[in-house]
């Protein structure tokens, strides 16, 4: 547990040590005004509700996470300081799962920062808070499933733009999921509980539950475990590729 | 046996079809300061990322002190400190917040890691750049940070990839002087291409080429080995031409062969017997002739001369 909390507590040191982490929040306070604002019409709806806000956040991720996530493994084999890291007494999976809770985190602390949105609805009228604060933990649950593929993707490469490209993508295709577009791809050849597996598997079902301020099991137990199954895949990745 | 040591035995790493350590074997014990020899790509590196826990060997096994690198991996790294070739480190942090970082992650608390970190500062002499970020330090300054790291949780084993490369000859100095200065209990390992700090700091020299090791001695025995051991190098004025006195050297009883440095206007005689001197007939001879000699060497054996012909040796 020490390596974790060490592991961690060094990486958001590093994110604020450089212009990254103020870069990062202020584009995503930023992006997420104009989608709730002007794309999602908060004020012209009349209702008293986050709705507009939290719909974009799937497609918010698809390009932000991916900027998060990219250096988490491709910076350190760059660098060299893998080397260094792996060495000390500390577990391959500590080492990964100290670095995505770092970012997890960091992902926390920016969406923390939309606050004055929820300010604004309540002072405009008078939301469900129980559904709003559903709809945050639903979102930031995402952005850790978003990021520990993003971990996974930025173990694969260690050029950062790569890693970037491959997080979009294979984060896209989790998004996208539930949709026709991916589902008719596999109706015609492949059996039905394939089809519905892959359903299953689209992050913007389990999210639009959880905003819905339905809090059900099977959506958190879906997240975990995303999490920790691209977790473990980034462990043998970084186990993988340093033997080459 | 065993316990106290590291033992390497029958070690093979493959990348590929490159055969980068090829049936290893040899064991460390307390006290020594290991000069790891070889040319580049010889597979020095890759041993000490396997030693380090860092790779995992294709064959063969490494033990720390009885612990198998691949099956107690934590426990045989608590034990070691180590600076990976170019000393990486991570460079938006200062020295103090990435030796905190170590320090934390080796498991050091409280009171006995802040004087462990204040010693290795004194050591690595870094009090000026505490709090600069690493990025912005020299090469210098970057290497000892990396030095810093390796010793703060006074392992027992320190493994160094190229500790001085790229220092000043003062910098080097302080290196030397720092693993000069370890307890005697420990174990050092050190990989170079400098031959002259294998003289400088090791007590034992390996030589390894294509993974193999290809000498194990101490490094004055690597010395003797050279042709040049025992030879009497004699420096002749600009006056007069080395070459001409070559035959009236070679005469002498003790004198096996002579040989002229024409570039250099100088003559190398090797004895005959490696243990009996030359010294008084030569100079003898000098004073009878009245030969215009400026100096007069004696070898202890050239280093690189013996790495040369026994890297060679496997690599035509």
């Amino acid at each position: 547990m020490n390596g974790i909390k060490v592991i961690t507590s060094r990486e958001i040191r590093s994110y604020f040590a450089t212009p990254l982490a103020y870069v990062f929040i202020l584009i995503f306070l930023v992006l997420s005004g104009v989608f709730t604002f002007y794309m999602g019409n908060l004020f012209e709806r009349g209702q008293a509700d986050l709705i507009p806000f939290f719909n974009f956040h799937p497609w918010l991720y698809l390009f932000l996470v991916p900027a998060i996530s990219m250096r988490l493994w491709s910076e350190e084999r760059k660098s060299g300081s893998i080397e260094l890291l792996l060495t000390l007494p500390i577990t391959r999976f500590q080492a990964v799962v100290g670095k995505f809770l770092a970012a997890w985190l960091f992902a926390g602390l920016a969406l923390f920062l939309t606050f004055p949105i929820w300010l604004t609805v309540n002072y405009l009228g008078d939301p469900d808070n129980g559904v709003i604060f559903s709809s945050y933990l639903g979102s930031w649950l995402m952005a850790g499933g978003f990021l520990a593929i993003g971990s996974c993707m930025s173990a694969v490469s260690q050029s950062q733009v790569i890693a970037f490209i491959l997080t979009g993508t294979v984060c896209l295709l989790f998004v996208l999921a539930g949709f026709p577009l991916v589902l008719n791809v596999f109706r015609d050849w492949l059996p039905i509980l394939v089809v519905d597996t892959v359903a299953s598997l689209s992050f913007m079902t389990h999210f639009g539950a959880i905003a819905k301020g339905v809090l059900g099991l099977q959506d958190l137990v879906f997240f975990f475990s995303v999490i920790l199954f691209w977790l473990l895949a980034t462990t043998v990745v970084v186990e993988m590729k340093q033997g080459q | 046996m065993g316990r106290k040591m590291i033992e390497i035995s029958h070690l093979v790493k493959q990348f590929g079809t490159l055969q980068a350590v090829n049936d290893l074997s040899f064991s460390v014990a307390p006290g020594e300061v290991l000069g790891f020899l070889g040319p580049n790509g010889a597979g020095k590196s890759t041993t000490m990322k396997i030693v380090t826990g860092f790779l995992k060997p294709s064959a063969g096994r490494v033990s720390i002190f009885g612990c198998d690198i691949e099956q107690d991996t934590i426990a045989a790294q608590r034990q070691m400190g180590y600076l990976p070739e170019g000393a990486p480190c991570y460079e938006e942090m200062t020295p103090r917040t990435f030796l905190n970082f170590i320090a934390a992650a080796r498991g050091l608390k409280g009171a006995y890691a802040s004087e462990r970190l204040q010693q290795v500062i004194d050591t690595m002499s870094l009090q000026a750049v505490l709090d600069q970020r690493i990025e912005t330090l020299s090469k210098g300054f970057k290497r000892r940070v990396g030095l810093a790291q390796a010793i703060i949780h006074d392992p027992k084993i320190l493994i160094l990839d190229e500790p001085t490369d790229g220092l000043d000859p003062n910098q080097k100095h302080q290196v030397r002087e720092m693993i000069r200065g370890l307890a005697k209990d420990k174990i050092v390992i050190i990989s170079t291409h400098i031959l002259e700090e294998v003289t400088a700091v090791c007590t034992r020299a390996i030589i390894i080429t294509q993974g193999q090791v290809v000498a194990d001695c101490r490094p004055d025995e690597l010395e003797q080995r050279s042709k040049y051991h025992g030879a009497l190098t004699l420096d002749f004025d600009e006056s007069v031409t080395a070459e001409d006195f070559l035959e009236e050297f070679a005469s002498l009883e003790q004198v096996a062969l002579v040989e002229s440095i024409e570039e250099s206007n100088q003559l190398s005689l090797f004895p005959r017997h490696k243990d009996q001197s030359m010294l008084l007939d030569v100079s003898q001879l000098i004073r009878d002739r009245q030969l215009p000699v400026v100096s007069i060497n004696q070898e202890k054996g050239k280093l690189d001369e013996v790495f040369r012909a026994v890297t060679q040796e496997q690599n035509p």
